[in-house]
């Protein structure tokens, strides 16, 4: 049976993983290809590269990034952060990324989704959705969250997955860095809606979150950061939970 | 030993490259007939489109170099669904080694409503053959695809998902996977080692 799936993210910036603490077995945890390499070997199984670098070396950067990463992990990962163009995707996958996601720029250019599905394949482009909730309304917010929209989250995910996402990459703003655990209401409501994947992030806090994410929040896959920098929770004892759970992982 | 990837208008092609590196192994991504033909051990991968990838094939002169190919051959996600006779993606015409048609996952078959196409972990059970030499049943492999191949006298591996279908095939000399290995953690490193070890 199908899996689902746990997906540590590691922000990188200037090349470099922005959280963490030191593990036993990596000498550099700002290393982000270290860490990729450690949490692949403990379980994890994909990887998120969010790439925070504000500068103009950015692409170069990443490319770089992403041509390590792929020399050395043997799972699946997806690179994120201010992707805009087919270039830039085109690169990215290139140096082998298995998938990209795009957010603020697929929203203010919905063709760009189709055109990135007809070049290079709906399985390798996700689309990530920072949402809020106000009024008891779900909206779409952009540029890492900092700019609000009209757009309803459901009427987004659903046009966009029309238009050719393979993926969809949901973080609720209400409950991101809370360890409150996951936006269940909105991840379902996705998860119902859409006929691909979607990944829950944002609000990891305990085994438990995970767990409702699956069962109640019908997430595919559920994304974390800091509970795994901060060796809050290994990823071994995670899965074994989960498991126990009567939730099928890997 | 001399191992080459062929090169053509599919993706996730050099994954491949770079997970053999991981193993040690240096292998040539080329379309070059003759260097195809003398290699010791061919793999055919791909991320992709039917028709438009067996109409490169043919453009190039590649599908009869892979038809005669008397060496250890193994067909990676669309490759393996290339080795078929045909495919209902863009109703295409393929290789014909093994003789089978590939199809797409059904919505009508699909009763509880999982997201096509499948990706992520699943399992692979009733193994065999010297590919999964070493490994568990019930291991888990990484899949992405929206078109399968049935079950089959040929099948060496089969998956559950909507339906049980053939994860893996073979078939004389011609060895198929539906998965990637190469994205497979340690489990497709093993199935990679044994294929060049064939």
């Amino acid at each position: 049976m199908l899996a689902k799936r746990i997906i540590p993210c590691l922000d990188v910036k200037d090349g470099k993983t922005v959280k963490g603490i030191n593990f036993e077995n990596i000498t550099d945890v700002g290393d982000p290809v270290a860490l990729a390499a450690l949490y692949a070997a403990q379980g994890a199984d994909e990887l998120v590269f969010l790439d925070i670098t504000a500068t103009h070396e950015k692409r170069k950067t990443m490319t770089e990034l992403v041509r390590r990463v792929a020399h050395q992990v043997n799972i699946p990962f997806t690179v994120g952060g201010g992707i805009g163009s087919e270039e830039d995707v085109a690169a990215l996958l290139d140096n082998g990324a298995d998938k990209i996601s795009v957010n603020t720029a697929a929203f203010r250019d919905p063709g760009l989704i189709g055109k990135l599905a007809r070049s290079f394949g709906s399985q390798c482009v996700v689309l990530a959705v920072d949402t809020k909730m106000e009024n008891g309304e779900w909206y779409v917010y952009l540029n890492g969250g900092r700019q609000a929209t009209n757009a309803r989250t459901l009427d987004w995910v659903k046009q966009a997955v029309d238009l050719g996402a393979g993926e969809i990459l949901l973080t609720s703003m209400n409950n991101d860095g809370t360890k409150n655990g996951f936006a269940l209401g909105i991840t379902r409501a996705v998860s119902e809606a859409v006929h691909v994947p979607v990944i829950a992030s944002g609000g990891a806090g305990t085994v438990q979150h995970f767990i409702d994410a699956f069962k109640e929040g019908k997430a595919d896959a559920a994304l974390a950061a800091s509970i795994f920098h901060y060796k809050e929770i290994p990823i071994p004892e995670l899965k074994k939970q989960i498991r126990a759970a009567g939730i099928v992982v890997r | 030993m001399n191992t080459v990837i062929i090169k053509y208008n599919a993706g996730n092609i050099r994954s491949v490259l770079f997970a053999l590196e991981r193993l040690g192994v240096e292998a040539e991504v080329t379309d070059d007939p003759e260097k195809i033909r003398h290699a010791s051990h061919v793999i055919f991968p791909g991320v992709g489109e039917a028709s438009s990838a067996m109409r490169y094939l043919h453009e190039h002169g590649l599908a009869e170099v892979i038809r005669k190919l008397k060496q250890p051959v193994l067909g990676i996600c669309l490759g393996m669904q290339l080795l078929c006779d045909s495919s209902e993606e863009g109703e295409t015409a393929c290789l014909g080694i093994f003789p089978q048609r590939v199809l797409k996952f059904r919505n009508e078959e699909n009763k509880e409503r999982r997201k096509i196409p499948q990706m992520g972990w699943n399992t692979i059970a009733g193994l065999k053959g010297p590919l999964f030499e070493g490994l568990d049943e019930n291991e888990y492999v990484y899949f992405v695809h929206g078109y399968y191949a049935e079950l089959s006298a040929y099948t060496t591996a089969q998956t559950n998902f909507i339906l049980g279908y053939s994860a893996a095939l073979q078939k004389d000399n011609f060895y198929a996977v539906q998965f990637h290995p190469e994205k497979s953690g340690a489990a497709g490193e093993r199935i990679l080692r044994n294929f060049l070890r064939i």
